[in-house]
């Protein structure tokens, strides 16, 4: 049971300021599988912040609970690659073997079962985080032994070395992929280049951030330097959770060194003396082997005071956990989280570049951007431009998964075809393709010869194949889900909009759904991409936007032609009564009015 | 002094305003409500949601600049803010026939001034204890519509911070901070800027509740639009501020 102990040495972990509270949380967590009440006070008051608040955080991240949840904890990955994998119905199978209610806790305090947005195993799945620690390739021989692990209280760690292997797949390479180790080249370069000479080959290159905006790194880093401000940040972005999206995860596993390369790079560029890698929660398990990378790096004077003898050049990168919050991939709620804070995207302007951590000036990027400002660090940005298209110069890793022989990791030079990946991974009958998660477009045949590149289908790269087997009804009801579950609940519109959109669609999926629910659907989109406060709002409607204009059919085919449908079914309410009575005579019965 | 355009009228305005408050200072009502003029705007009801330049944008939170050309009373706009008022009311459980705040609530008169007359959506009836523990005050979170004033005001104004939030999405609520979780347990007092700023019936005072009767409440006076104005900082040569 907790006790002080414990929590001064948890809290010795951090500094003693508001900024570490969600990094104690979830260590908290990770050691009681849930925040004892009377830790949260004890953290309340060690960190100077107001329960409420403490609280409120624990409230805001799924990974955290305030009640117990079970000595094995286990979340089902909940993407639509996972469920087109047979996910549902290998959780109801592992449910029955436990004799279990899905999101309930078992009455022993012993398993708790649910599901979670999309983990980053899309090209492995089904998939499942044990106690935090990702299981991939669920197959009921696989449930059976979990099952049978778990009523035998075997630690997680202690259980098969096999069920924890998570697979590369890196099926294409290019100039990313194919780099060598980076271990001080790119710093070199860099440093020889000087601050102004680095942030022009930038320009030069005209790379553009890899997280989906696209927006100009060069542009960025060069505002962030000119900002004033009392300190500056370099923040790299490994918040990878737009479903269907693992590219970041590989590049953690295979290619650390060029991500801090490139974040040293950054500090150099606009003078930082502090970075920080914000690591989602779902990879957790990652956290271990980047902390020794990092401490290599340090030893090698590539991290720390005088960074490789430049007196003067100090930088130093701490890693912070995400705990299960997609909206923490917005770049302004990604700060308040590191903050400690619920992760609210803030009111833009002023920007991060500008006011970003604790409101100094700051560069946020994605994992990949970091990698590619490396490489141009090291060769020039010329190079670099050569590649590509006019408006999206260099390469562009890909996730590729859903129905395809080789689902992946595919790096492409910008301008490939949507055709030419499903060629290279080997899919066949393709219907349909999400195209950067559900936030991005949905297109169907027709579409294939669209190119990958900020002028046409502008994404992180996220391919999710659907051959012709599958029902995009399906997709379009899990991807409501999701945002349904990953609104942050700040503003209106999504808050409600989201939650609107999910009652609908049930409704729809439960044959209740007359052409009312279509134009709901088309009156809540209009509402959300008006109004809502962030790009989580305004693409959330997208993908059954796109959905319904392209396939149609496979939602008309299950409406009532009714205008106006109940969302209840008043015969189907009297199903427990009749159980109960033991009737079933026609007295027992309403017959809905033709 | 610059100035942008409101409906095709000339907004002068300072330095460092945004499009709502400039509005309200030169005598122009903007649809709002997590606005306050006595704190930093939040930018989370986005009933004051307007056109600039095109783009849909919170006018709360849009800083004032010369040449912009904002759209508010537009039937496109007024129509999204129906929509948005009718969120609200789905959300919660608002039952203005007897709710104590029928007159001075500003979602009702929000309502009643864009003319939502439906309830447009299916409503969520969720299941929200009230918390009446504390001997005056009244915490009913059924009708809180999230606006986070009393946090703001507890933080900033009382220096308590009494209340925040938790969850998220549909299942963001308030919470109050103390060890109980329960109002009588934390330091809020009657005088509370906290208290006094809610909107809505969430936060009441306890045993005054029809010292005014309906009928000759704030709203059923005059309708919000002509009174919201009466709150914002004016010069004096521009209204009396009645």
């Amino acid at each position: 049971m907790p006790s002080a102990v414990d929590l001064d040495t948890l809290l010795a972990r951090h500094p003693r300021r508001p900024e570490s509270l969600l990094q104690v949380l979830c260590d908290i967590q990770a050691v009681h599988n849930h925040i004892p009440a009377d830790l949260a006070v004890q953290v309340a008051e060690a960190l100077a912040i107001p329960l409420a608040r403490v609280r409120g955080v624990i409230g805001f991240y799924s990974f955290l609970c305030s009640e117990p949840a079970g000595r094995f904890r286990l979340l089902f990955s909940d993407d639509i690659t996972d469920r087109m994998a047979g996910s549902q119905a290998l959780m109801s199978a592992l449910c029955g073997r436990l004799w279990l209610e899905p999101g309930k806790v078992s009455e022993d305090g012993l398993v708790s079962v649910t599901t979670t947005s999309c983990i980053g195993m899309c090209d492995q799945g089904p998939a499942l985080l044990a106690n935090g620690w990702p299981i991939t390739r669920l197959s009921p021989r696989r449930i059976d032994t979990i099952a049978d692990l778990i009523r035998a209280e075997a630690p997680v760690a202690d259980w098969p070395a096999e069920f924890f292997r998570v697979a590369d797949h890196i099926r294409r390479r290019d100039r990313l992929l194919n780099s060598g180790p980076m271990v001080g080249a790119a710093l070199a370069a860099g440093l020889a280049r000087g601050p102004e000479g680095v942030i022009v080959q930038l320009e030069r290159a005209s790379l553009r951030g890899r997280g989906g905006a696209g927006f100009p790194t060069g542009r960025k880093w060069r505002a962030c330097r000119e900002a004033p401000g009392d300190a500056r940040y370099v923040v790299g972005n490994a918040d990878e959770g737009e479903p269907g999206t693992f590219k970041d995860r590989v590049l953690l596993t295979r290619h650390a060194d060029l991500l801090f390369e490139g974040m040293t790079v950054c500090a150099l560029a606009i003078g930082a003396r502090q970075g920080f890698l914000y690591l989602r929660g779902e990879y957790r398990y990652l956290l271990e082997p980047l902390q020794a990378i990092l401490a290599q790096r340090r030893a090698a004077g590539l991290l720390g005071a005088a960074i490789q003898g430049r007196a003067g050049f100090d930088f130093d990168i701490a890693i912070h956990l995400g705990a299960g919050a997609y909206i923490c991939g917005e770049e302004s709620a990604l700060i308040e989280s590191l903050e400690g804070k619920r992760g609210i995207p803030r009111n833009r302007p002023p920007f991060p570049v500008t006011h970003g951590y604790r409101q100094q000036p700051t560069v946020v990027d994605n994992v990949e951007t970091f990698c590619a400002a490396a490489l141009i660090a090291l060769s020039g940005g010329d190079g670099y431009r050569a590649i590509g298209t006019e408006q999206s110069s260099g390469t562009k890793v890909l996730s590729v998964s859903g129905d395809c022989a080789r689902p992946g990791i595919y790096e492409y030079p910008f301008g490939v075809t949507v055709r030419q990946v499903l060629t290279d991974c080997g899919a066949t009958d393709s219907q349909a393709v999400q195209v950067g998660g559900p936030s991005g477009a949905c297109i169907g045949a027709d579409e294939f010869d669209r190119r990958l590149c900020f002028e046409d289908l502008a994404s992180a790269g996220a391919l999710v194949i659907f051959d012709g087997r599958r029902d995009l009804f399906e997709a379009a009801h899990n991807f409501t889900e999701f945002f349904a579950r990953e609104s942050c609940g700040f503003c209106t519109p999504c808050r409600v909009g989201t939650a609107m959109l999910q009652d609908i669609m049930a409704k729809i999926a439960a044959g209740h759904g007359t052409r009312h629910e279509l134009d709901q659907i088309a009156q809540l989109a209009r509402v959300l991409q008006q109004s809502a406060h962030c790009g989580l709002g305004h693409s959330a409607c997208n993908p059954t936007l796109d959905m319904l204009k392209r396939f149609r059919p496979t939602f008309e085919r299950r409406l009532k032609t009714l205008d106006f449908e109940p969302a209840f079914d008043l015969d189907g309410a009297l199903a427990r009564a009749r159980a109960m009575t033991g009737r079933d005579d026609a007295g027992a019965h309403i017959r809905s009015e033709p | 002094m610059n100035s942008f355009t409101l409906d095709g009228t000339a907004i002068p305005f300072a330095p460092g305003q945004t499009v709502l408050q400039a509005a309200l200072e030169a005598g122009r009502y903007i649809p709002h409500l997590c606005y306050h003029p006595e704190f930093k705007p939040h930018g989370s009801c986005k009933l004051c949601t307007v056109q600039a330049n095109g783009r849909p944008a919170a006018a709360c939170t849009l800083p004032a600049q010369a040449g912009l050309v904002i759209v508010s009373d537009s039937e496109e706009i007024n129509g999204l803010r129906r929509t948005l008022v009718q969120m609200l009311f789905a959300e919660g459980n608002h039952f203005c026939p007897s709710c104590e705040k029928s007159g001075n609530c500003l979602l009702q008169a929000l309502g009643y001034d864009l003319g939502v007359v439906t309830a447009g959506f299916r409503h969520f009836f969720p299941d929200r204890p009230v918390d009446a523990s504390h001997p005056d005050i009244w915490l009913d979170f059924n009708r809180c519509i999230l606006c986070e004033l009393c946090v703001r005001a507890s933080c900033e104004v009382d220096g308590k911070c009494v209340f925040a939030l938790s969850g998220r999405g549909i299942d963001k609520h308030l919470v109050v901070n103390s060890l109980s979780g329960r109002l009588a347990d934390s330091a809020i007092g009657l005088d509370d800027k906290a208290v006094s700023v809610c909107p809505v019936g969430a936060i009441l005072k306890k045993r005054v509740g029809f010292a005014v009767p309906i009928g000759q409440r704030r709203f059923d006076i005059a309708p919000i639009s002509a009174q919201a104005l009466a709150d914002a900082p004016r010069p004096a040569a521009i209204g009396d501020g009645a």
